[in-house]
């Protein structure tokens, strides 16, 4: 990671020539220490020493994280969260209580965290970082019930031997049915219509 | 109201110091209009208002915890 010490009259001008240095749009974006603080010596004349700071951008998954943080401050929700890495993406888990509102129905408001957490933490780089947001393990509990959904559905199909046609989903939510399916023998998904309506029909393998 | 489409969208923008929301009530019904430098009003809206979507939803939430109808306007 890029560190950078700069120097300035007080404290806060480094900080802004280091923003500059490091070409980060604002002080949210960076993490900073101060290495020394201004001194003016005798008389503002003799021994004044300038302020010297140590900062560095911060990486996207913190951008990302530190803006949810903020959004839940600004609500008025108290939450804990916490970063893992998980593969070529990274996590952030949201816990706390009456986290229901961050989650919205049908996890919508969740979506919109997460999309715009992306876009925080993605802001001014070329490479993507990939942030999944979750709040109270929602996701998880999701992924199971659809899961479920899935296997049900296939017997369904199969004892009717007539097509099933479910109710509109995010893509994420769909490549979950269709993983699940694939796993069923003689049982092919596909999905149609148009986002956001979009719905997965399960079917026999012709 | 106000603070949080601040905090969201000076997140997002290229030109966080431009961005400006302001607040008006009409008949219980809470009207926030956000401004930002023209060079970033693509990065608020978004292909097909995806964006603005995804500001609006959480405004919403809000909203809802707090018991009023609120509504974002991207001027």
């Amino acid at each position: 990671m890029k560190t950078i010490e700069a120097t300035g009259k007080t404290v806060d001008e480094a900080l802004k020539a280091g923003l500059a240095e490091l070409g980060a749009k604002e002080m949210a974006d960076v993490d900073y220490e101060v290495l020394e603080e201004a001194n003016v010596g005798f008389l503002g004349l003799l021994g004044g020493r300038p302020a010297r700071v140590r900062m560095w951008l911060q990486a996207p998954e913190v951008k990302a994280c530190r803006l949810l943080e903020k959004i839940m401050e600004k609500m008025g929700i108290r939450g804990e969260t916490q970063i893992e890495e998980v593969g070529e993406y990274y996590e952030i888990q949201i816990d706390g209580d009456d986290l229901g509102i961050l989650i919205g129905r049908r996890g919508r408001t969740l979506d919109a965290l997460q999309y715009l957490a992306n876009l925080a933490a993605n802001r001014g780089s070329a490479k993507r970082a990939r942030i999944i947001v979750d709040v109270a393990s929602y996701r998880k509990r999701r992924a199971e019930t659809l899961r479920n959904l899935a296997q049900r559905l296939c017997q369904r199909v199969r004892r009717q031997r007539r097509k099933v046609v479910l109710e509109p989903m995010t893509p994420q939510e769909r490549r979950i049915i269709h993983l699940t399916v694939q796993g069923e023998k003689g049982m092919v998904s596909y999905s149609e219509g148009e986002e956001p309506f979009r719905r997965v029909v399960i079917g026999l393998e012709e | 109201m106000i603070e949080l489409v601040e905090t969201i969208v000076k997140a997002i923008v290229d030109e966080p110091d431009a961005v400006n929301v302001t607040e008006k009530e009409e008949d219980g019904l809470v009207t926030l209009e956000l401004n930002v430098a023209p060079n970033d009003m693509g990065k608020v809206i978004g292909k097909q208002g995806r964006i603005a979507r995804a500001i609006r939803t959480v405004v919403k939430a809000m909203a809802t915890k707090k018991g009023i109808r609120a509504e974002l306007e991207i001027i």
